[in-house]
């Protein structure tokens, strides 16, 4: 009897089947996923890109301007302005 | 409460940071202990080839999954907010805190996301070795990403192996061993991640004592018990040995910290511990009223865990406020003048750099790295401006305590009447055991407010005082993102309570 050989597959193709039929194969873990992503959605699509802006990378282009900034901020009491406590605005 | 908070910028971003923190903490201790025993279920499964080792294993992976699916990247908004409202600080320790988070992303990724995957999926997939092994490596892979974080915060706490840049604001990382392996460091990391354990531990009694009332899935409930009472007290150990080292490791150099958690103002030779007592909330630094309405000392036990060797001195409030020269402890008083020398000739270096005087920047800054150690104290407009908020630091610090003092006892509890047979006729250890998972939660949420809480109004110890980490934003910024985050995260903790509740009220049985 003549026995037809079967390739094997390679590893890549292995540990592809693998993830995507635990994917499918889910239950619990589809709700779970969707929790994931609505809340990735709304802390880099919603908080992040209004909200939360990165304050010193959104006024400035470069470092050594941050720098001059920062070092204004705490040399600030030398300076005899009101403390950084009293919150001068920028 | 919010009528009563101070309307600052400051003081909102502080309880934004808060909020989220201990939300984020909710999750975080859940997923580094579940881990492990997860890890010793498998291995017994593994062992043995008991199908009921396997289905038990199989049901707290699955109640691992749920909390690690809503707590996961709640993190990531306490970064948000670090270069939103803490753009000071954010620049100033960018250099320090880089390294560590970076290989915790790495760690994290490679480590939990592959063997994640491999745990979850791998049964009857993959060789019970493998996906055992995979099971260990999802402990181990959490924990250590752990390290990273608790490193960054160990910094804040010990600021050690940096150098501060002039030129730059920033504080530069002078000798990687040194922030990584702080005595601070591993203190905290040892303890927050041994006290995990024992939540986790805690969280497998509440859910087990639910099902021994219900009178459902009993053997599997019997069987969980066992190992999480094993496991608990091992870990109530850890607890209080890592304890003693974060309490000593405090008073070597945070001893303002360890005075405000004693409610200690005056220092004092063989000074005792508060083993109970109600204290004064009302009480000031410098007034006359006394610091407790009431307490019991245990004498000479506090110089003991501070110093470890009685008949040493430990400092009180008044003595770190005021100075105490007999004891050789400089003032804050003291500090305050040296910071704003320091300061001041930063100011006075940048200046000469502006205008090219090569030779007043070097006197500048010859007079400012002498007197860099007190620069935060230089942003105090008072001594008093260092004492952390007394009363919150006292009544957390005693709440973690007799609360890790009670578990051990509930743990052993569970164990002897496991081992006499008769655990499913104890009612009232079983209802008992309910409510032990929210009582872990306080203990952890209690140990996070006497760490952060009680180094106050530091962000970097002496370095720099929360005051100027900020950023300079409007209140109501920081307003409106603080009810946005308190809405979502309550909607995150409902999602978690209603799906764990459903699949504990499924049980085991079902996939």
């Amino acid at each position: 009897m003549e026995q037809t050989m079967v390739p094997r597959p390679g590893i890549v193709t292995t540990v592809l089947r693998f993830y995507v039929d635990g994917f499918r194969r889910m239950t619990l873990g589809r709700t779970l996923w969707k929790v994931i992503i609505i809340k990735l959605i709304i802390m880099f699509g919603v908080l992040k890109l209004f909200f939360f802006h990165d304050f010193l990378g959104t006024r400035f282009t470069t470092d050594e301007q941050r720098a001059d900034y920062v070092l204004e901020q705490i040399t600030m009491p030398a300076r005899g302005h009101i403390t950084p406590q009293g919150g001068e605005r920028l | 409460m919010i009528e009563n908070m101070d309307p600052t910028m400051v003081n909102w971003a502080r309880a934004q940071f808060a909020l989220t923190a201990l939300y984020h903490w909710i999750f975080v201790p859940l997923t580094l202990g579940i881990t492990w025993i997860i890890a010793f279920y498998h291995t017994i499964y593994v062992r043995t080839g008991s199908e009921e080792w396997k289905r038990l294993t199989k049901f707290w992976m699955k109640l691992f999954g749920i909390n690690f699916a809503i707590g996961v990247a709640t993190g990531i908004i306490l970064e948000f907010e670090f270069g939103t409202n803490w753009s000071n600080y954010s620049w100033m320790v960018g250099d320090i805190f880089g390294a560590p988070l970076a290989i915790e992303g790495i760690v994290a990724f490679f480590l939990e996301a592959t063997f994640f995957a491999v745990m979850f999926f791998g049964w009857n997939r993959v060789s019970k070795k493998f996906h055992l092994f995979s099971t260990w490596m999802v402990a181990i892979g959490s924990n250590m990403s752990a390290v990273w974080i608790l490193v960054a915060n160990a910094w804040m706490q010990y600021p050690t192996g940096q150098s501060f840049n002039p030129d730059t604001a920033r504080f530069e990382m002078q000798n990687f061993a040194d922030v990584a392996l702080s005595p601070v460091a591993i203190s905290k990391f040892t303890h927050t991640t041994s006290s995990s354990m024992l939540l986790a531990s805690l969280f497998i009694i509440s859910i087990s004592s639910w099902y021994l009332l219900k009178g459902r899935h009993i053997r599997m409930a019997k069987r969980s018990i066992v190992v999480a009472s094993i496991f608990g007290l091992l870990a109530s150990a850890m607890v209080g040995l890592t304890g003693d080292e974060a309490a000593y490791e405090v008073a070597q150099h945070q001893p303002m910290k360890l005075a405000a958690f004693e409610g200690l103002y005056k220092g004092e030779k063989n000074a005792g511990l508060v083993a109970f007592g109600m204290i004064n909330s009302d009480k000031k630094v410098g007034d006359d009223q006394d610091p407790f309405h009431f307490e019991i000392r245990i004498p000479g036990l506090l110089t003991l865990l501070a110093n470890r060797s009685l008949g040493t001195f430990v400092p009180g409030i008044n003595d770190l406020i005021y100075g105490n020269r007999d004891e050789g402890i400089m003032g804050a008083d003291e500090k305050i003048e040296k910071g704003k020398i320091a300061i001041a000739r930063l100011a006075e270096y940048k200046e000469a750099k502006k205008t090219g005087d090569a030779q007043g920047a070097a006197a500048a800054l010859a007079v400012f790295n002498e007197h860099k150690p007190y620069l935060g104290y230089g942003f105090l407009d008072k001594p008093e401006d260092a004492v952390p908020p007394v009363a919150m630091s006292f009544n957390a610090f005693h709440i973690m305590v007799v609360l890790g003092t009670l578990f051990p006892l509930v743990f052993i509890a569970f164990l002897y009447f496991s081992w006499k047979g008769t655990i499913q006729e104890q009612k009232w250890l079983q209802v008992l055991g309910l409510p032990m998972i929210l009582l872990a939660l306080a203990a952890h949420m209690a140990g996070w407010i006497v760490a952060e809480v009680g180094r106050q109004p530091w962000t970097i110890q002496d370095l720099l005082p929360v005051s100027v980490a900020r950023s300079n934003l409007t209140t109501g910024t920081v307003q409106t993102t603080f009810f946005m985050f308190a809405a979502l995260f309550t909607i995150l903790l409902i999602a978690e309570l209603s799906i764990m509740a459903k699949q504990i009220s499924i049980g085991p049985e079902e996939e």
